[in-house]
């Protein structure tokens, strides 16, 4: 330690380069929480709403145009190594931007209120009462969420664009820490909201132990925290496996945990269940996407040399997650915790793809993860339409005969459901023929075995809820709310991307292919 | 040839007989695009299209029947080598270094299937006009028919097994949808239930066969996998024809997967005629014959396929000869003769043709007696109960004389349809060397003569004998949008295996996609086969007559051998399937949810709590769960350190 | 670091030992030489004056006041830790550095002003 400490003497100080058109979307993002932690200081609280909704939303446009018309020229590995713009950098960020605006859209519904309907503005009070009414007179609001969600879509971008092991973590407690939040400010269902934020806290803080010890072994054992080095020093320093495979394991640990991999999964049925509907959303998109970006760039560029250490547990805990999720969906008897299980099993879909080892690893994973974000923020935007006597109607048995009293929203769900099935015509099979086939192609037909039957158990999950809707005599006082145009959009926007990436998945798989080559 | 796809190119360069298509082929598009259109116009365009709807979708679906005319007319025209053509529409799925693109192919094949599901299609469409005229929601009805077509043409139409998979699962889609249709009825749902996850196991077969052969071969277009089949290992070969057995196992009900079409009668009538007799039910006899080069390859999986088709076709017929509800005994006739077209299949190119040609014929007889059992249905309160039937015959003189074409056709009577078609195959499962002969043409001969009893069982006891029937109905005739297409069916039925079997206008228009066509000799002389087969339908139908017109037929069912309850129980395949798949996985799940619940999630017990709202039980749950969440999390982590620990 | 040819995980054991037996030290230290003159607020579990039981029905209401005071006097305090080794070091490191640091204080200047605003510095 202190060899390498004093090799650094301070007068060699070079000022680091940054290269700003690389990373000029990650500071827009940035910029504009800010910005929306100034507003909720300055701006009188009843333009709070427009300016924030406002100024989110075009940040992350203008962070995505910039992305696209500028930064995509200009890839680079930045801040002395720290940041690496390159390829799956680029096209993760880019997924995560679209996916968070469409899942801000959800999160911004009001439907007849002033503020957000989804958040609360005390914990303490119910919906509607008289303590609330209190709360807001006393200057509570909820439009923190817009800054809330910039800070983590930040952390978001940074995680799968980081160039050495410290950056990555700083960006994973960026993207942690606002969620852990979002999870707990339910407006309705407060407990469960609050029991699953400090779940999720405790938990993550313990995945991030994991993920900070593996580092220090790693640190150990290259004497570097960058991705370069240390794949550098894998085939030249001999005989210390003994701390770089645990290192690399302790380290994916804690992103499974992101990922929400058996047996680090047990956290998500209860965090997707109490957080605000669309926040679940949210965080079952974007999260993933980081997450998986994180994993990608860790197993294939720095410890690539060490694949035949690591790749047959994560097989083994890519086949556990399929039939893990698709077993317990199978039980499931609340509408959001059938979806966090359907989203472990996705994830162990996507770990298939990238156990492929190679450009199609990459890119089937990252494609994966666009067609399943985008139903899945749509699928949850449609369950916070559901209520019942005024909270949300989550079990099945309210879901009942949905069909027959609002069949568009019938329809639309009906669909997703069927995407999430690999229903064929939707981006739920493109995208699994690709992961699968990438998977064939590299030895992993076992896993493509147990991925096709786990996702025929799901399916049988999924159609349940189909015939549910259908088939059955609608019960209780269900009622399904009419939309404002934000939550329209975001469904709609959801709805359309499935279909078409089932269809004509052609110019995204493209996309995808040329956009799968990391920067060593 | 500017735009030649890769398939086409390879097609071209291996057997130089398909070509892009030009004229009328290139708007084949149209086959699939118009029932779609209707479907999607039909869902979407709410309650003011319920008026014009239905006849919305049938004049589509008849469109759809004109264009496939206008197709083969031009086909025709060319010599047979240079039929076959191959539609290029858009490049699907690049992945990687895979690459697919969408097509269509159209072969004789291919469009042998369009003429039926367009046209017997679109009878049915025009049938239901009649049989749901006064169903509430017939818009949708006619929305999923529409729907069906479409998938229907698409499957058959694909030009690789991934497209073909997108009609195969759209085809079980609309099944699912139709037969829960009238999904007030709890049964209903159930029935559309086990079709769908009986259906899953056969499409979770076709999935693995599809991603076995792009392991093996790299690509899953037709013309790649025919062309690259030379190259394959033999395991690899056995391997995906079995699979691909399973997936049409599923679909067409053969054993062990045949569980579901019993109960798949829950839906309406004109919907069993179409997809449970005519069309669906029989796309695994298409994927088989579409896989020739694959079977031929793989002798193993071949056998297997005959022996599915022959056990399918004994067991179908003993369990038609038991059952009461008039549809679920012609339910069990199509999967026994269901199983005739895949034991043919199985036979190789002596075969293909045969069972293409069977499935034509059953497709217009068994449709025709399936529409005649729906006019039965409506003018009898909907009863299905063959015991409470009896003496319609003067009461509905049509449907009388159709179903009684029908009834002529599938027990195979000299001259009418049948007998061309389902003669040929017992014929051919009589040709071979070793015991296969004997067994399968044996099989083939039993089973002809059951059809004949339980065939004629059904037809005496429902339009002939006493009248038994119960207090409140009052027969009558059907209205003749149904009569008409019964009609054309009935006449198809007579006529449809003369003009195209003994003239040899099936197999010649077959041979350049399916091959066969040298001559064959069984191992009995053919009159011998012919005559053996005539005296056992003759005995069939005598003792179908001795048991059920001359003695009277009693309005319970009388207890019955230990066989007639085993048959009326379809042979236990319920209890089987709960024996050895319901019941273990049931207990593996509970086992796991148990698991679950007490050791790793609380999910339930902890949600419940929750919202009951006791705080007291809440910071217990809450305290204990991330323990033992933060427990899990550590095990795996331990496990993982550990096997690596041990590993090294 | 290279010399190393065995590697065991002899030193992280070690350590582990060495952590686990200067805590067990330190409690038995404390126990055994501490003077023994108990009084109410010694007995309490903190001493920030809250008392962490009984519990009020349904968790009760507790105060957060300390808490968020505490909260804030962390987060400026290591916003000052990162100044010292800056100021140290200013003169080698130039314009640059400078630049940056007054990007981090702003950054920290703008939660600052945020909880000014919404009343987070009030006591009451």
């Amino acid at each position: 330690m202190t060899a390498a400490l004093s090799s650094v003497p301070a007068a060699d100080f070079v000022a680091t380069k940054v290269e700003y058109a690389a990373v000029l979307p990650m500071f827009i993002v940035f910029g504009m929480a800010l910005v929306g932690v100034l507003v909720e200081a300055f701006a009188p609280r009843r333009v709070r709403y427009p300016i924030q909704l406002v100024l989110t939303l075009g940040g992350l446009v203008a962070a995505f145009l910039v992305l696209v018309l500028y930064s995509r020229d200009h890839q680079a590995k930045t801040a002395g190594g720290a940041i690496v713009i390159d390829g799956p950098a680029l096209f993760l960020q880019g997924t995560v931007l679209v996916l968070g605006a469409v899942g801000l859209l959800a999160m911004a519904e009001r439907l007849d209120s002033a503020a957000p309907d989804t958040f609360t503005q005390s914990g303490s009070a119910v919906p509607g009462s008289p303590q609330e009414a209190a709360a807001v007179r006393m200057g509570a609001t909820t439009t923190e969420v817009f800054p809330l969600v910039l800070f983590a879509i930040s952390g978001m971008m940074m995680f799968p664009a980081a160039g050495d092991l410290l950056t990555m973590f700083v960006a994973l407690e960026v993207l942690s820490l606002p969620l852990y939040i979002l999870t707990g400010l339910a407006r309705r269902r407060r407990l469960l909201s609050q029991e699953a934020s400090l779940k999720y806290f405790l938990l993550g803080a313990f995945s991030s132990a994991f993920f900070l010890f593996g580092s220090a072994l790693i640190y150990g054992f290259a004497g570097s925290v960058r991705f370069g080095e240390i794949a550098k020093a894998v085939p030249q320093v001999g005989g210390m496996d003994s701390i770089a495979v645990p290192g690399v394991l302790l380290i994916a640990v804690g992103l499974l945990f992101k990922i929400g991999a058996v047996p680090f999964h047990s956290w998500t049925p209860d965090v997707y269940q109490g957080a605000p509907t669309p926040v679940t959303g949210f965080m079952a998109a974007c999260t993933k996407i980081a997450a998986f970006g994180a994993l990608l760039r860790v197993l294939y560029v720095a410890f690539e040399g060490l694949r035949w250490n690591w790749q047959p547990v994560v097989a083994v805990v890519a086949a556990l997650t399929m039939i893990v999720g698709a077993v317990l969906s199978v039980t499931q008897t609340d509408v959001k915790r059938l979806l966090a299980y359907s989203s472990i099993t996705h994830a162990g879909f996507v770990l298939v793809g990238v156990l492929a080892m190679d450009r199609t690893g990459v890119s089937s994973t990252m494609f994966y993860l666009v067609a399943y974000g985008f139903s899945t923020i749509a699928a949850f935007a449609l369950i916070a339409l559901v209520r019942s006597s005024g909270s949300e109607a989550t079990h099945l048995s309210q879901w009942a005969g949905l069909g027959k009293s609002s069949p568009v929203l019938a329809g639309a769900f009906s669909f997703l459901m069927l995407a999430f099935a690999g229903i064929p015509l939707t981006s739920g099979f493109t995208a699994k023929f690709a992961v699968f086939g990438a998977a064939i192609a590299h030895d992993g037909t076992w896993l493509a075995v147990i991925g096709v039957l786990a996702s025929a158990v799901t399916a049988f999950v999924y159609v349940r809820v189909i015939v549910l809707m259908y088939f059955s005599e609608p019960s209780g006082d269900t009622a399904v709310l009419t939309p404002s145009v934000l939550t329209s959009t975001a469904v709609t926007i959801g709805v359309a991307a499935t279909l078409l990436l089932g269809i004509v998945p052609s110019p995204l798989l493209d996309l995808a292919h040329d956009s799968s080559l990391f920067l060593p | 040839m500017p735009h030649l796809s890769t398939a086409a190119v390879l097609v071209a360069e291996s057997t130089g007989t398909v070509h892009d298509a030009t004229g009328t082929a290139s708007y084949a598009w149209l086959l699939v695009a118009l029932p779609l259109a209707g479907a999607a116009i039909l869902l979407l365009g709410g309650k003011t299209l319920n008026k014009i709807g239905p006849a919305l979708a049938t004049g589509l679906s008849w469109a759809s029947f004109g264009v496939g005319v206008a197709i083969i007319t031009e086909m025709l025209g060319r010599g047979a080598e240079e039929r076959a053509q191959h539609l290029h529409l858009y490049s699907w799925m690049p992945a990687g270094g895979f690459n697919l693109d969408a097509g269509l192919q159209l072969d004789q094949l291919s469009l042998t299937f369009v003429m039926l599901i367009t046209f017997v299609g679109s009878l049915i469409h025009v049938y239901s006009l009649g049989y749901m005229a006064h169903d509430p929601d017939k818009r949708r009805f006619f929305a999923y028919l529409n729907l069906f077509i479409a998938a229907m043409l698409l499957l058959v139409l694909a030009d690789s097994y991934l497209l073909l998979f997108v009609g195969w699962e759209g085809v079980g889609l609309a099944s699912y949808l139709l037969i829960g249709f009238w999904n007030w009825n709890p049964a209903y749902a159930t029935a559309a239930n086990k079709a769908f996850i009986v259906n899953r196991v056969g499409d979770a077969g076709m999935l693995l066969a599809i991603f076995t052969m792009f392991a093996t071969f790299g690509r899953v277009d037709f013309a790649g996998v025919n062309a690259a089949v030379g190259n394959a290992s033999q395991g690899a070969l056995t391997a995906i024809g079995l699979l691909l057995l399973v997936g049409a196992c599923g679909k067409s009900a053969q054993f062990p997967l045949q569980s579901w079409l019993g109960d798949a009668m829950a839906g309406p009538t004109p919907v069993s005629a179409l997809i449970h007799a005519a069309t669906m039910v029989t796309a695994g006899v298409y994927l088989i014959v579409r896989s020739s080069a694959i079977f031929d390859a793989a002798p193993d999986a071949r056998l297997a396929v005959t022996i599915v088709g022959a056990i399918t076709l004994l067991f179908g017929a003993i369990v038609g000869c038991a059952k009461d509800d008039m549809k679920k005994a012609l339910a069990a006739s199509t999967m026994s003769q269901i199983g005739y077209m895949v034991l043919a299949a199985g036979l190789g190119p002596v075969g293909y043709a045969f069972a293409i040609f069977h499935l034509l014929t059953h497709g217009f007889f068994k449709a025709g007696m399936f529409l005649g059992a729906g006019s039965v249905m409506h003018g009898m309160n909907d009863q299905v109960d063959m015991r409470r039937f009896g003496g319609l015959a003067t009461f509905m003189k049509i449907t009388w004389i159709t179903f009684g074409l029908g009834w002529l056709a599938i027990i195979g009577f000299p001259g009418l349809s049948g007998f061309w078609s389902k003669d040929k195959i017992i014929e051919s499962a009589f040709v071979g060397d070793g015991w296969r002969p004997w067994v399968f043409g044996l099989a083939a001969l039993i089973g002809a003569g059951i059809t004949a009893f339980y065939m004629s069982r059904l037809f005496f006891m429902t339009f002939h004998g006493k009248r038994r029937w119960t207090e409140d109905v009052h027969p009558h005739e059907s209205p003749a949008t149904m009569t008409v297409p019964m009609m054309i069916l009935g006449f198809g039925s007579a006529f449809l295996g003369l003009a195209l079997g003994p003239t040899g206008v099936i197999t010649d228009w077959l041979e350049p996609v399916v091959g066969g066509g040298e001559e064959h000799h069984p191992v009995l002389a053919v009159p011998v086969i012919t005559g053996l087969t005539l005296v056992l339908v003759a005995g069939g139908v005598a003792l179908a007559w001795l048991r059920y017109l001359r003695d009277a037929v009693p309005v319970t069912p009388p207890v019955g051998s230990v066989a007639t309850r085993a048959a009326r129980r379809d042979l236990f395949q319920d209890d089987v399937n709960e024996a050895l798949l319901a019941r273990p996985g049931l207990h593996l799940t509970r086992a796991l949810v148990y698991a679950d619940n007490k050791g790793v999630d609380g999910a339930v017990g902890g949600t419940a709590a929750m919202i009951g709202g006791t705080s007291a039980r809440i910071k217990r749950v809450q305290n204990g769960y991330v323990r033992s969440y933060a427990l899990t999390m550590l095990l795996g982590v331990v496990a993982v350190l550990g096997v690596v620990w041990v590993v090294q | 670091m290279n010399g190393l040819t065995s590697y065991s995980y002899a030193p992280l054991l070690f350590f582990a030992a060495i952590g686990a037996g200067f805590a067990v030290f330190s409690v038995a230290a404390g126990a055994l030489a501490g003077p023994k003159r108990y009084n109410r607020a010694k007995l309490e579990a903190y001493e920030c004056g809250i008392q962490p039981s009984p519990h009020a029905e349904g968790g009760g209401r507790v105060p957060i006041k300390y808490y968020l005071t505490a909260m804030l006097f962390i987060i400026f305090d290591i916003e000052s830790v990162f100044l010292y080794p800056f100021a140290v070091a200013f003169e080698q490191m130039g314009l640059f550095a400078l630049v940056e640091m007054v990007l981090f204080i702003l950054t920290v200047f703008v939660a600052y002003a945020y909880v000014w605003r919404r009343g987070g510095l009030e006591w009451d």
